[in-house]
């Protein structure tokens, strides 16, 4: 065994058995991060956080949740709402970090694509990312059936049929998936065990893996500038805090990211004590029942973009049936995003603002994802099933051009 | 090559053989522990009488937690493929739940419509508008008489469910 010294403190006995000097510097103050960036990038942190919310406000809803379609929904509804002290800040807490997450994720994912923080060696953060955005819908969606609501139940169903799509074992899948003909108990309780136990776990080794892979291309910054980390950091610890273009991330940048933290938490637990409602679907306080659809039926607003690519396609064309179109569409929409960094044929990284056929390009995803969002809400008939059609056509149209676009701005620039 | 590697080799494979099995075991355990549970296989026969029903006037019974459609067809209604003839009536039998994402559609004067994407079905159960791929779907079904015993698969339904398939 090595020979360990008398420690003189409680921190000379950790750092003789864990390195925590060593740790320390690695993880924080020797962490470096570029000068050159804004609020944007403190979303990270945002999300940990609001991830950190979810986990302890579910713990104590777990405690008095029961999953199973004769109780859930009481257990919901009058034991945590009414009984339990403080139950219904738990749920709304729950209720409502569970919706402003994914505002977060996708502010954090199109400040991403924006600033080109997907290419050239970060292709790991990028598709990482975009698995815990993934392990992300999957927890939303089956948090969103536990209070057996309404709501919960006919978004449960319309779900589990999505995969009756998948050729030959279609229909047998989603018998499998639900253990039941129907939706139903076995279902609960399955969907039960991914939310509280699968999925967080998964979730916090996915997490894990997209801290590591950031930590050796570095963090892109506002002008995507490329710069050698250690060269800039040896100019920092020289005392050149002014030349340096870096700065630790502990104690100096994290300053900044807990001051948009504290704008962010005044922001969330303005909406959980005045305005949980948005979160809280009027249809999920009748109780599930498996003989009657409500009229109009819709997911949460951070599924409507691509629940619309699904339903835009509504006739059929070339003697494809609509339903195959926009199931293999709703397919593309949700993984196109994974290929992203090899879409972009730009051979630099660099802002949008200085790539100008990509910077319209943009936008106009952005305006498209807020039609397909809006249009996702209102009933498919009439004028609304056109717009949705035109808005999902647009959406698959932006991607396969991309490569063209990048490609053009690369030219202009004299860099393909 | 000396003997140890040799050695350690076999030991190598042969732990790979047992683990490969022994992973392929699990995993079709694990595939049966969410197929649906034998009392839920067992469970669901319902019997319907539908001489009771009045032509034009669709009833939903629940047969293994599902709604299914009973409509006795009045003459305007035509005929089709998949009509269940009892005597001089003509009957349509379907499994309630949209052929696009399982909502159920509700009948509006002459036409199941599908709320959730517009889908909508004629009174034989045909799609006739929006994004629904098939017929709703038959269920299984014996009659005895005018009643019929959902569940059970009689010569009727297969006739039937023979017709739908050409
Ligand atoms: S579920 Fe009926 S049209 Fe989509």
């Amino acid at each position: 065994m090595a020979k360990f010294e008398k420690a003189n403190s409680v921190g000379e006995w950790l750092d003789q058995r864990l390195n925590t000097t060593a740790l320390n510097k690695v993880m924080m103050t020797e962490y470096w991060i570029p000068k050159d960036i804004n609020f944007l990038w403190a979303m990270g942190v945002l999300l940990a956080t609001t991830f950190g919310i979810l986990i302890i406000s579910g713990i104590f809803l777990m405690m008095y949740y029961k999953p199973d379609i004769g109780l859930a929904f009481d257990s919901v509804n009058y034991t945590i709402m009414q009984e339990v002290a403080f139950g219904w800040l738990f749920r709304h807490m729950h209720g409502v970090a569970a919706s402003v997450v994914f505002l977060v994720i996708y502010i954090h994912m199109f400040t991403g694509i924006y600033y080109g923080s997907y290419k050239q060696g970060r292709e790991m953060i990028w598709i990482s990312g975009m698995l815990l955005f993934m392990t992300f819908s999957a927890a939303g969606f089956s948090g969103y059936m536990l209070p057996w609501g309404q709501m919960s139940y006919w978004a449960a169903m319309v779900i589990t049929n999505l995969f009756g799509g998948v050729p030959v074992i279609g229909d047998a899948l989603v018998v499998w998936i639900r253990g039941d003909f129907n939706v139903a108990d076995a279902t609960l309780t399955r969907f039960f065990m991914l939310h509280v136990f699968l999925l967080p776990i998964t979730i916090m080794g996915i997490i894990g893996v997209h801290f590591y892979t950031l930590r050796i291309p570095h963090v892109n910054n506002q002008s995507s500038d490329e710069f050698d980390y250690d060269e800039e950091a040896e100019k920092y610890l020289a005392g050149n805090k002014k030349e340096s273009k870096v700065i630790p991330f502990w104690p100096v940048f994290i300053s900044k990211d807990l001051a948009v933290l504290g704008i962010f938490l005044i922001f969330y637990f303005y909406l959980v004590f005045f305005h949980y409602n948005f979160a809280m679907d009027p249809v999920n306080f009748d109780p599930a029942d498996n003989m009657v659809t409500p009229a109009h039926i819709y997911p949460e607003w951070y599924f409507l973009w691509s629940y619309e690519v699904l339903r835009g396609f509504f006739f059929d064309i070339a003697g494809f049936k609509a339903f195959d179109i926009g199931l293999i569409a709703f397919a593309f929409a949700n993984g196109i995003f994974l290929v992203l960094p090899w879409l972009d044929r730009d051979p630099k990284i660099l802002p949008a603002h200085k790539r100008p056929v990509f910077f319209i390009w943009f936008w106009i995803l952005m305006v498209d994802l807020i039609v397909l969002t809006v249009y996702g809400k209102l009933p498919p008939t009439g004028t609304n099933a056109w717009v949705g059609f035109f808005a999902a056509v647009a959406f698959i149209v932006l991607f396969l051009v991309l490569p063209i676009v990048t490609k053009i701005d690369a030219k202009k620039r004299g860099d393909a | 090559m000396s003997n140890e590697t040799n050695r350690r080799d076999f030991l190598g494979y042969s732990f790979a053989a047992v683990a490969a099995v022994g992973g392929a075991a699990s995993l079709v355990g694990m595939k049966q522990a969410w197929d649906p549970l034998p009392s839920v296989l067992a469970g669901g026969f319902t019997k319907v009488e539908l001489g009771e029903l009045k032509p034009g006037k669709p009833v939903t019974v629940t047969w293994r937690g599902k709604p299914i459609f009973l409509l006795k067809k009045t003459a305007e209604m035509g005929e089709n493929t998949r009509d269940l003839i009892i005597g001089s009536d003509r009957f349509t039998v379907a499994i309630g739940l949209c052929t696009h994402l399982g909502c159920i559609p509700a009948w509006k004067k002459d036409t199941w419509k599908c709320a959730c994407h517009g889908g909508e079905f004629n009174p034989s159960g045909q799609q006739v508008f929006g994004p629904p791929p098939r017929p709703l779907d038959l269920p299984p079904f014996a009659v005895n008489g005018t009643a019929i015993t959902l569940g059970e698969e009689g010569p009727e339904y297969k006739k039937i469910a023979a017709a739908m398939m050409a």
